[in-house]
């Protein structure tokens, strides 16, 4: 029997020439990370062992971005046991405020992660990175810590559905509906254990950014990873980000899928997960009328240089309701930086809304547009389970920047064709 | 190894931020976190939670993020065993590789209702309702995952082989 692409990856790293689903294998590792309150636990964890190095300095990422700046003096405390243990471990790859971004924009971009690795992050939403041909998957603190001490985690190989994108994407529709249509369609756990394995001429269709923010999201279909082919997109992306070498593994013609969907581009439309589920979705058609008090634009999800691209473009010229606070975060700094020369800051202040350093912040409720009892926020984000961005009675509606963005202009969840752009 | 206890049975797709509520994360302490656990899905779960009582879930139980403070907040709740239907994949190996005990029992968990009495044996994974006088055969863990249990967690296991 032929192996899936993320099978032939495990293989590879566990040193075996061939792998079946369920089968428990021992890994080798490319890259572990972990952000501030992750690591916070893994450290501890890691003394435990006995371990006085980590396996490798190269090897080990951690990025200060959950609840930086420091939201209180907990937060001030825990980044500073990551801090100290950064230091005394000699970690390269450390990324504290100035240099951090949101973790998972931060490491494609920095070149730290490329296609054919197996990495493991304390963060569930580490499977971002399988937009580059990797096998990449959020684990907990223990097993950062193990990882960081033995270079080695345990992994149930897993089986895998098919996804077949074919077809060509309308406009004002991203990544993001692309994967929100999936999540409604096969439901939160309909990927459960399994690897997301995204194949098809459509794939062209998609830009990196599209395909980061659709493998980030895998983890809302319970899956294990999601990953795509190394084309020649992606291969690009890799040699412009990165000077390390890389592996190009392919699924095998005779691959087992559990099962095969596919997914027409041209049929999608923009798309919205109401509360509390990331697969209660609908398309804008069917939204109704839903007045709205916040808009967040930004997150691993959606905070990436093309997010703020649509979102500016939107927003251009136009102004925000002046009920609905927008609060639109780049993920890194260096797409901080490119929204400067672009000029979507001014087009984004112009418009009311505010521009913030790069943080993780309101996605999780942690800080920077918490949200009271009865408020609805739209947020580009990736969760929309109770109380995720605050109070247990707010209430959160996943979409894309193009939707957010007409949102925050319309005061109510909104068609951005209808409000359009300047570059129509 | 055993467990028994009552249970606080809850639905589907228990969400990991509603274990553990991100507010609560700027600390590591399990005892701390304890004291929020279950808070926005059952604000009252720290006072009903007696040592020694079981969690049931049905599908996808500890979904969302991989924050391991959620099953560390369980287990210093006092709770001896979580029963789900499914677990969400990254809540699994959490629980394991912290030494809480986890079983996935569709039956079980469908069949036991909120406030039975329910034993366990881990190594055969028989399930008893002793308030329904019915038994469940859940999946017991594979050789691997013993031997996780077995040491008290992952970083014991690790602690042993580094010391060779």
């Amino acid at each position: 029997m032929g192996m899936t692409m993320t099978q032939k990856i495990l293989a590879k790293h566990a040193g075996l020439d061939n792998v079946v689903p369920g089968q428990l294998i021992q890994a080798k590792l490319d890259i572990v990370m972990g952000n501030d309150i992750t690591t916070a636990v893994a450290l501890n964890e890691f003394k435990k062992t006995g371990a006085t190095e980590v396996f490798d300095t190269d090897k080990v990422v951690i990025v200060l971005d959950h609840f930086t700046p420091n939201k209180d003096i907990k937060a001030a405390e825990q980044c500073k046991s990551c801090r100290t243990f950064a230091y005394d471990m000699n970690i390269k790859n450390f990324f504290d405020v100035g240099k951090a971004g949101i973790e998972h924009a931060l490491l494609p971009e920095q070149g730290i992660v490329v296609p054919g690795q197996v990495i493991i992050g304390a963060d569930s939403h580490t499977c971002t990175y399988g937009a580059l041909g990797a096998f990449s998957t959020g684990i907990g603190s223990t097993d950062m810590a193990i990882g960081m001490a033995t270079g080695e985690c345990w992994f149930k190989v897993p089986s895998a559905i098919k996804f077949e994108i074919v077809g060509k994407k309308p406009p004002y529709v991203s990544g993001k509906d692309v994967i929100l249509h999936i999540i409604g369609k096969i439901g939160v756990d309909g990927a459960l254990y399994r690897s997301m394995e995204f194949t098809g001429e459509g794939i062209k269709e998609l830009s990196m950014d599209d395909r980061f923010t659709i493998a980030n999201m895998a983890i809302e279909a319970g899956a294990k990873n999601g990953i795509f082919p190394v084309d020649e997109a992606c291969i690009a992306y890799a040699k412009e980000h990165s000077r390390k070498t890389f592996d190009i593994f392919e699924g095998d013609v005779d691959a087992e899928y559990d099962e095969e969907i596919t997914i027409d581009l041209s049929s999608l439309e923009p798309t919205v997960s109401f509360p509390h589920l990331p697969d209660n979705t609908r398309t804008i058609d069917q939204v109704g009328d839903v007045k709205i008090d916040q808009v967040v634009i930004g997150s691993c999800t959606n905070g990436r240089i093309e997010d703020m691209a649509i979102a500016a473009d939107i927003l251009r010229g136009k102004k925000v309701s002046d009920h609905v606070r927008t609060i639109i975060i780049p993920a890194t700094q260096e797409i901080y930086l490119e929204c400067i020369r672009r000029e979507y800051v001014t087009d984004f202040i112009e418009a009311g809304a505010i521009f913030s350093m790069p943080t993780c912040g309101p996605c999780l409720g942690g800080h920077m547009g918490i949200l009271a009892a009865g408020e609805r926020c739209v947020s580009t984000t990736n969760r929309n389970f109770v109380g995720r961005m605050g109070h247990v009675e707010s209430e959160v509606y996943l979409a894309s920047p193009a939707v957010a963005a007409a949102s925050a202009i319309a005061g109510k969840i909104a068609d951005p064709r209808k409000i359009g752009g300047n570059a129509e | 190894m055993n467990a028994k206890g009552k249970v606080l049975k809850y639905g589907d797709n228990v969400d990991t931020d509603v274990i553990i509520p991100a507010r609560y994360l700027n600390v590591s302490n399990g005892e701390e976190l304890a004291k929020y656990c279950m808070i926005d899905i059952d604000p009252d779960f720290t006072n009903k939670a007696k040592k020694g009582d079981i969690i049931i879930g049905l599908k996808n139980f500890g979904c969302g993020s991989s924050r391991e403070h959620a099953p560390l907040a369980i287990k210093c709740a006092g709770i001896s065993c979580v029963i789900a239907s499914t677990f969400a994949r990254i809540f699994y190996r959490n629980a394991i590789n912290i030494g809480l005990p986890i079983l996935e029992c569709d039956e079980a968990a469908n069949d036991i209702d909120n406030g039975n009495v329910v034993s366990i044996d881990f190594d055969s994974g028989i399930i008893t309702n002793h308030t329904k006088n019915r038994t469940y055969q859940a999946q017991p863990f594979p050789p691997f995952i013993k031997e996780i249990m077995a040491s008290g967690g992952l970083v014991e296991q690790t602690k042993e082989k580094i010391k060779g």
